[in-house]
């Protein structure tokens, strides 16, 4: 896969590029999140670059997840939302959306692979057919060639019967990932996709990512700096401070990696906190 | 699981011989309750037994009409108390959160309703069925009442199923864009579908069981059912019947238990092997 992906950074940049500079399809803009009345994130903003790896690194409890379920509007009824959230162009928390189609476009890959626990074919086909896809052809069709873009087409084309929930770790994961992109998403929202896999499958599924970004948005979160600082091309840098989370830099990852402008950042991808 | 090796240290020594005891003890009480009533009621059985009607009192003659007012209770029950209890399981486990008081409520009274005696649970649907909703003695009524008695433990059941679904797969599911009706019907129902079918064989072990309730609302007339607005007699009142009221009537009593046992043994491999297919099918 192509290891030559954005790291290069023009000669006077200082910070992350501003959207009419780069296009970014997520954009997140002065955006806080509470709930029960307690802050969970304090307004940030970022915008999420189309056909990059975005990744949003910090410790646990700093509200990254969050951040992923405000986008594809995944949060219960206590979520209580300020400033704006565009995708595409339309604020999703000003103008009502159809949130089948939302999620439609936002593909999210969870922490631990949960596959449904029914045959490959049926992952994919109960999904496709809400999102209009009928035609038995057709579903095979793009079930094919999803599972080709993940690399699990030769392990488990042959046996499309089989329970997804019996594949290995890895495997399941690249299903999970499959079923997103079989809905054609335009970005792929992640939530930790390695860290309950072993560093083999943790690696098939990094190369993987890297591949997907010529066709689609990646947004990563990630405990893992090795993990980022391999595949990111951004870096968000997210700390807490009194339990409410804070988007403390954004930039390109090897500025964030190599010369951040914030302290605290500096010691936390030196490893020196937490 | 597996099983921890026990040590030789005698506390372990002794709980092992005495959790071989029991375990022999409740399958020497399977047999014993079985082999009772096979060699008691064997004698009777026949083809005539089955399908005839019953003579001098049901000394002799058959249990055609019994066999069939319980089926036809059995039908009507599981007709009218599934979209009920699936329903409510759903709300409950779906629609609800957990320790809400509302919820905490119904639960409650769920567990109230349970240990209703079911004598009283009889004059309940005597009260209303027969007499306030004016549907008389009748299979109906009988059916309505086995409803009213089965439903705690249908919903508990169905609802622990649902409950026992781990949330991650609502979220996957809601990520994929499914919407809840979806959801629901296709993802949880499947994966609850044990859990629905153990609900309903423990809800026809009950209702064929059930007779204290049935006494007062199908009644007991020996007559074969013409629609299920007649009377009619099940197999289990026939047994009460036959032992208690009926000098001479043991034989056929034993006999008619036979068949109650067979029924539930017979309805329960069904719903096993349909299981199967079930889940077989909707997950493929």
């Amino acid at each position: 896969m192509s290891g030559n992906h954005l790291k290069i950074v023009p000669e006077n940049y200082v910070g992350a590029p501003n959207v009419e500079q780069l296009p970014a399809i997520i954009d997140i803009r002065n955006f806080s999140l509470s709930i029960h009345n307690q802050k969970i994130f304090e307004p940030l903003s970022l915008p999420i670059y189309r056909n990059h790896i975005n990744t949003i690194i910090g410790p646990s409890g700093c509200g990254k997840s969050s951040l992923l379920h405000c986008i594809t509007q995944l949060q219960s009824s206590e979520f209580n939302t300020q400033g704006s959230l565009l995708i595409d162009n339309v604020d999703i928390y000003q103008e009502s959306v159809d949130l089948v189609n939302l999620r439609k476009n936002i593909g999210m890959i969870f922490q631990k692979p949960m596959p449904f626990p029914m045959s490959i074919r049926k992952n994919f086909s109960l999904p496709l057919k809400e999102h209009g896809v009928k035609n038995k052809y057709d579903i095979e069709q793009k079930m094919e060639t999803s599972l080709r873009s993940v690399g699990l087409w030769k392990e488990v084309g042959s046996r499309l019967e089989s329970q997804a929930d019996r594949l290995s770790g890895g495997q399941q994961q690249r299903l999970c990932i499959a079923r997103a992109l079989a809905l054609e998403p335009k970005a792929l929202l992640m939530d930790e996709p390695c860290s309950a896999l072993d560093p083999l499958a943790s690696k098939t599924i990094e190369e993987l990512i890297l591949g997907l970004k010529e066709k689609y948005t990646i947004l990563l979160v990630t405990h893992n700096l090795a993990q980022a600082r391999r595949i990111a091309d951004f870096v968000g840098f997210m700390w807490y401070h009194q339990n409410t989370g804070k988007l403390i830099e954004h930039n390109w990852a090897n500025i964030i990696f190599d010369s951040p402008s914030n302290p605290i950042t500096a010691a936390y991808v030196q490893g020196l906190t937490e | 699981m597996i099983n921890i090796p026990g040590s030789s240290h005698p506390i372990d020594q002794i709980l092992k011989a005495l959790s071989w005891l029991f375990g022999i003890l409740i399958l020497g009480y399977f047999f014993y309750l079985t082999l009772n009533i096979v060699s008691h009621g064997f004698s009777g059985l026949s083809w005539g037994f089955l399908f005839e009607l019953p003579e001098n009192a049901g000394r002799q003659g058959g249990i055609a009409p019994m066999l069939v007012s319980t089926v036809i209770m059995l039908i009507l029950c599981l007709l009218i108390s599934l979209p009920i209890g699936i329903g409510s399981a759903i709300f409950l486990s779906e629609y609800t959160q957990e320790n809400q008081i509302f919820t905490r409520i119904i639960r409650e009274s769920l567990i109230v309703i349970a240990s209703i005696p079911s004598i009283v649970m009889g004059l309940f649907g005597y009260a209303f069925f027969v007499v306030k909703l004016n549907l008389g003695f009748s299979l109906l009524s009988g059916a309505l009442t086995l409803t009213c008695m089965v439903l705690p433990l249908l919903i508990r059941t169905i609802e622990e199923s649902l409950r026992s679904i781990p949330s991650s797969h609502r979220l996957n599911a809601q990520a994929l864009g499914l919407p809840k009706w979806r959801i629901i019907f296709e993802l949880l129902l499947p994966m609850a579908s044990q859990g629905i079918l153990l609900a309903i064989i423990l809800s026809i072990g009950r209702a064929m069981a059930e007779t204290a309730a049935l006494l007062y609302t199908s009644g007991y007339v020996m007559r074969m059912p013409e629609s299920i607005m007649d009377s009619g007699r099940s197999l289990s009142v026939h047994i009460f019947d036959l032992s208690m009221n009926v000098p001479g009537g043991e034989q056929a009593a034993y006999s008619s238990a036979l068949i109650l046992i067979m029924l539930l043994f017979g309805i329960n491999s069904i719903t096993l092997v349909l299981n199967r297919i079930i889940t077989k099918r909707s997950v493929s």
